[in-house]
C-alpha cells in the first residue's frame, strides 16, 4: 500500500529567507510522527506545507495518492480529510464551543443541523467537556479551548491529523488534559503528525521521531532509539538540553 | 435674546429642517455602507488595479474638504456634464445625497479594511483549515469579528455624516442650519436660534450615540 502522506524534495523559501530545504517523507496510515528540534528549524512550516496554508516554493506532497501541490487540485476538498490543531487555539471567539465545532459540516453542507449538532455532543463528550457546550472560547480554560479545537477539527472527519505545538501555549498543569486526548486519538489509529516539544509523548505514543534542523530532517528513528541513542551529534545536543531540566 | 419666544417660532422650521437632515444623513450612510463594503473588498484585493480604484477614491475624498466636495458635485460636475452634451442638473438634495455618500463611503472603507485587518491571520487559517474557501471564512468567522471591532468607528462616522450634513445648506438644501440661517435672516435672532439649533444637534446625537452604546452592549454579550 502507498503512503498515505508522501512528500518529495520539498521546498520553502519566504523571501531569501530558506526555511525548507529539501524534505523527503513517507507517512503510512495510522502513523504518529513526532517532529522535533529546535525553533526556527522548519518544523511549522513543514506542517503547514501538508495542508497547504504554507505554499511550497518547490516539490511534491501526496496525499492519498492525490497530488496536493497541482495547482488543478481542489485544495477546499482535500482541506476537509485534514485537521489541523493550533498552537494558539484559534477557536472562533464569536461562537459558542459547539457551535465552533458545527460550523464548518454545516457550511461545507455536510451535515443537517441535528446530525451536526449530535456529532458535536458526541465529540465534546469524547474530549470530556460536554458541560462546555454552551461556553463561549474567552470563558473556558487554554486546555479546555485546545480540546474544542481538537473537537472542531474532528467535526470534519478527517484522516490525518496535524497538531503544530498543541500544548506550547498553555499552563503546565493543562498539558496533560490534551496530551491525553490525543493519546486517545492515536490509540484509535488516526495519522498524526505532532510538532512538539513535549519529549515524553514523543516518547511513548510516536511511531517515527523526527529530528528537524536548519531545514532538513536530520535524523529519524523510533522513539525508543532516537532518545536513547542519538546518532547525529546535533540531534544528542538538542536532546541533551531539553532532557536535562 | 427671548429663548422660548424664538423656540415658538423656530421651531415649525427646525422640525421641518430636521427630518431633510435625517432624510439626507440615513440615506447617504446606507448608500455609504455598500460603496464602504466595495471599496474595501478593492483595497484588500489581490489584484493591484482594484486597490488602486480604492485607494485613488480614498485619497481623492481624504484629501479634499467637504465643502469644496459639495460644490464640485453641484456645480461643477453639471458644468462638466453639460460641456460633453448631457443636459444634468442636480437637485439639492441629490447633491447632497451624493457628496455626503461618496464621502463616507470613503471613510467607512478604510474602518471596514482596518477591521479585517485586526482579525487575527488565526482565524482565517483555522477556517480554511476545516475546508471552507476563502469566500465562506470571511462570511462566517472573519467578517461577524470584524464588524464587532469596528461598531464604535461606525457609529463614529455616523454621527460626523450627521454633522457634516449642515454643510449641505450652502447649496440650498432645506435642513436645519438652512431653515435657521432664514429665519435669521428675517429676525435678526441669531442667539436664539442658533442655541435651537445647537440643541437640535445636541438631542439627536445624544440619543444616537446612547443607541449605539446599547447596540454595542448587546452585541459584545
Amino acid at each position: 500500500m502507498n503512503p498515505q502522506i508522501k512528500i518529495e524534495a520539498l521546498h520553502k523559501c519566504f523571501g531569501e529567507l530558506q526555511v525548507l530545504k529539501g524534505i523527503n517523507l513517507e507517512i503510512e496510515k495510522g502513523q504518529v510522527v513526532c517532529v522535533i528540534g529546535p525553533s526556527g528549524s522548519g518544523k511549522s512550516t513543514l506542517l503547514r506545507c501538508i495542508n497547504r496554508l504554507e505554499e511550497p516554493s518547490s516539490g511534491k506532497i501526496l496525499v492519498d495518492d492525490i497530488e496536493i501541490t497541482d495547482p488543478k487540485n481542489d485544495l477546499n476538498k482535500t482541506r476537509r480529510h485534514i485537521g489541523m490543531v493550533f498552537q494558539q487555539f484559534n477557536l472562533f471567539p464569536h461562537l459558542t464551543a459547539k457551535q465552533n465545532i458545527m460550523m464548518a459540516p454545516l457550511e461545507l453542507k455536510l451535515k443537517n443541523k441535528s446530525d451536526a449538532s449530535k456529532k458535536a455532543e458526541e465529540l465534546l463528550e469524547r474530549v470530556g467537556l460536554r458541560e462546555k457546550a454552551d461556553a463561549m472560547p474567552r470563558q473556558l480554560s487554554g486546555g479546555q479551548q485546545q480540546r474544542v479545537a481538537i473537537a472542531r477539527a474532528l467535526a470534519m472527519e478527517p484522516d490525518i491529523m496535524l497538531f503544530d505545538e498543541p500544548t506550547s501555549a498553555l499552563d503546565p498543569e493543562m498539558v496533560g488534559e490534551v496530551l491525553a486526548v490525543m493519546k486517545e486519538l492515536a490509540s484509535m489509529g488516526m495519522t498524526m503528525v505532532v510538532v512538539t516539544h513535549e519529549m515524553g509523548f514523543a516518547k511513548d505514543v510516536a511511531d517515527r521521531v523526527l529530528f528537524m534542523d536548519e531545514g532538513i530532517i536530520m535524523e529519524e528513528a523510533a522513539p525508543a532509539e532516537m532518545f536513547s541513542n542519538p546518532r547525529n551529534p546535533r540531534t544528542a545536543e538538542f536532546l541533551k538540553k531539553v532532557l536535562t531540566p | 435674546m427671548d429663548l422660548l419666544r424664538v423656540f415658538g417660532e423656530v421651531q415649525p422650521l427646525l422640525t421641518k429642517g430636521l427630518w431633510i437632515t435625517v432624510e439626507v444623513t440615513v440615506l447617504s450612510l446606507l448608500l455609504a455602507l455598500v460603496i464602504g463594503l466595495i471599496s474595501c473588498f478593492l483595497a484588500l484585493s489581490k489584484r493591484a488595479p482594484l486597490r488602486w480604484i480604492s485607494k485613488v477614491y480614498v485619497g481623492l475624498v481624504r484629501g479634499t474638504p467637504l465643502l469644496v466636495q459639495v460644490f464640485y458635485i453641484y456645480f461643477a460636475i453639471p458644468q462638466l456634464l453639460q460641456l460633453m452634451g448631457f443636459d444634468v442638473r442636480f437637485t439639492p438634495f441629490i447633491a447632497g445625497l451624493i457628496t455626503l455618500t461618496l464621502n463616507a463611503g470613503a471613510y467607512l472603507s478604510e474602518i471596514f479594511r482596518g477591521a479585517i485587518n485586526a482579525v487575527n491571520p488565526g482565524q482565517m487559517e483555522a477556517a480554511r483549515s476545516l475546508g471552507l474557501s476563502h469566500a465562506q471564512a470571511m462570511k462566517k468567522v472573519v467578517l461577524p469579528q470584524a464588524f464587532r471591532i469596528c461598531l464604535p468607528s461606525l457609529v463614529n462616522q455616523f454621527i460626523i455624516t450627521l454633522k457634516d450634513s449642515s454643510l449641505i445648506s450652502v447649496i440650498g438644501l432645506a435642513d436645519i442650519m438652512y431653515q435657521s440661517k432664514i429665519y435669521v435672516g428675517r429676525s435678526m435672532e441669531a442667539f436664539a436660534t442658533y442655541t435651537w439649533v445647537a440643541v437640535y444637534y445636541f438631542v439627536i446625537i445624544t440619543i444616537l450615540t446612547q443607541v449605539a452604546k446599547y447596540v454595542e452592549r448587546k452585541v459584545s454579550a
